[in-house]
């Protein structure tokens, strides 16, 4: 019985010691190395985060990798894209210019006008032009400002030039984002793609060989124009709203998700507005005055908007204003 | 010339914030502004480090690379500063900072940033060293001094390090060595491209 008592006891003691030679494994102090953590979040694209004592938490993101891609794409990618996107556009247009020359009214102005845009839509028109010039170089100056303007005018003058423009592109995208939808109001009745755009096209819109496609109020080139303006304009300026309100609904990622959106679509859209102001000023005879005046002369309009002078012409039994 | 760094010894990291405290007053840091924090990972759970992180001075800086108007300049300590009076608080260099480093007071309309504050190590600005200017806009500069960063000084565990990159790295490395265990320099292999290999 005794022997038995000493046995089990032996056991017992046997199995404690056994488990205290076993204590818990120290392996979670090699599982977070600081080299490992580090590469494997930057081969996955995450980010090392932990929590924080102070109240502002985006600083509980320890590491975040992705600001490395981000470099490159300011640096290199938005640089080569906007780059050419605004080069090649002058590039191209100066070709077009000494090739074709200006687009004139064949046999000249008759002297007999039409009103093509009245005063709301002239003033809106102007304000969105306007914001968007501003808007656009001072965008520009963030991305080509420090290789072109600063070694001329200096850091001092450049750092004012590049706060001002800081200033204007914040406040004036807000007269910006209502001329547009203004503008969408205005205008979208008669920007609905039609069969007849087709058509435009096919003939090269009356820029390329001779011959004017028949066209309503917008061809088909202004209709690219206007939703280039509304959609391009519309995902720049609310891109741009995360911008201006950093972190107020979204997180790193995010933000530097939107100033690649906003970028890459505002030089885009730059390109695509040179083209814009070419053939409505130098381009081509008469265009202008559809914006200035409002008053366009009834030749210009019979040959680019054919359908629309004879639907205006229909309403008011006089037709066209005599001047 | 010594190339400056910082190094933090998470095995020795007791979260006690004593860092962030040292740098907010010896600078007066404003209200908001953190130059220097402490991230706990897997708070609670095993495996929990603390770690403090400021800006790294790192090789060949983001920031630097990314700024619109090229206001970021390196001493001849390799300690990356920048001149307040060019920064037009754009926020770039925060998007491209992989430790969030870049700090904006909040002025003006809407999310409008101030200039940015950072890190200096200690090395105060581009003003004259210790003059009243430089003070107001960087903090003291203890570098021109011959001190190191505060933090690190008054470390009581002395998990944080700064100074010349391979002094602390060789005094952790004996660390590591004696105690046997240690879980890396945090942040150098994206800072400085190179790890302490013990």
């Amino acid at each position: 019985m005794r022997a038995l008592l000493l046995a089990l006891l032996l056991a017992c003691a046997g199995l404690t010691a056994q488990a205290q030679t076993a204590p818990a494994p120290l392996s979670d102090r090699d599982q977070s190395s600081a080299e490992e953590l580090e590469l494997q979040r930057t081969l996955q694209g995450g980010r090392i985060e932990g929590r924080i004592t102070i109240p502002n938490q985006q600083a509980a993101t320890l590491i975040q990798p992705a600001g490395r891609e981000w470099r490159a794409f300011h640096n290199r990618t938005l640089a080569w894209v906007g780059g050419v996107a605004v080069v090649g556009m002058l590039a191209l247009l100066a070709i077009f210019f000494f090739s074709r020359g200006r687009i004139r009214i064949e046999g000249g102005p008759s002297g007999q006008t039409i009103q093509r845009f009245n005063i709301l839509e002239r003033a809106n028109h102007w304000m969105v032009a306007s914001c968007f010039i501003i808007l656009g170089l001072s965008g520009l100056n963030l991305t080509f400002g420090r290789h072109l303007l600063l070694p001329m005018v200096g850091p001092e003058a450049f750092t004012a030039v590049s706060q001002w423009g800081k200033y204007a592109h914040n406040f004036l995208s807000f007269p910006f984002a209502l001329g547009l939808v203004v503008m969408f109001l205005l205008w979208v009745r008669d920007n609905i793609p039609n069969r007849r755009d087709i058509t435009w096209f096919k003939m090269g819109g009356g820029f390329i060989g001779k011959g004017h496609p028949a066209a309503e109020r917008f061809n088909a080139g202004q209709k690219v124009v206007f939703w280039i303006t509304i959609l391009g304009g519309g995902a720049v300026a609310a891109s741009g709203y995360f911008l201006i309100f950093p972190f107020a609904a979204t997180d790193i990622a995010g933000m530097q998700l939107s100033h690649i959106v906003h970028s890459l679509l505002a030089v885009l859209m730059i390109a695509a507005m040179l083209a814009h102001i070419y053939i409505g000023s130098l381009g081509m005879e008469g265009a202008i005055d559809a914006m200035s005046s409002g008053q366009v002369d009834v030749k210009w309009a019979k040959e680019h908007h054919s359908l629309w002078v004879e639907e205006e012409m229909g309403k008011t039994p006089a037709g066209a204003k005599h001047v | 010339m010594a190339r400056m760094k910082f190094l933090l010894d998470s095995d020795r990291c007791i979260e006690c914030n004593a860092c962030v405290t040292a740098c907010k007053n010896e600078h007066e840091v404003p209200w908001g502004i953190n130059r220097r924090r402490v991230v706990t990972l897997n708070d609670g759970r095993p495996g929990e480090r603390s770690i403090s992180m400021a800006c790294m001075h790192c090789t060949d800086a983001p920031c630097a690379a990314v700024c619109p108007v090229s206001c970021f300049y390196t001493t001849a300590d390799a300690i990356v500063l920048h001149d307040k009076d060019l920064c037009i608080g754009c926020g770039y260099c925060f998007y491209a900072c992989p430790f969030g480093a870049p700090q904006y007071p909040r002025v003006g309309n809407f999310g409008s940033r101030g200039k940015m504050d950072k890190c200096t190590y200690c090395a105060g600005g581009p003003q004259a060293d210790n003059s009243p200017a430089e003070y107001t806009q960087y903090g003291a500069n203890r570098i021109a001094e011959g001190k190191l960063p505060l933090c690190a000084e008054m470390c009581s565990t002395k998990a944080l390090l700064a100074g010349d990159g391979d002094m602390i790295a060789q005094i952790y490395r004996e660390r590591v060595q004696r105690r046997g265990y240690g879980a890396g320099a945090w942040g150098w292999r994206t800072a400085y491209r190179e790890t302490v290999a013990v």
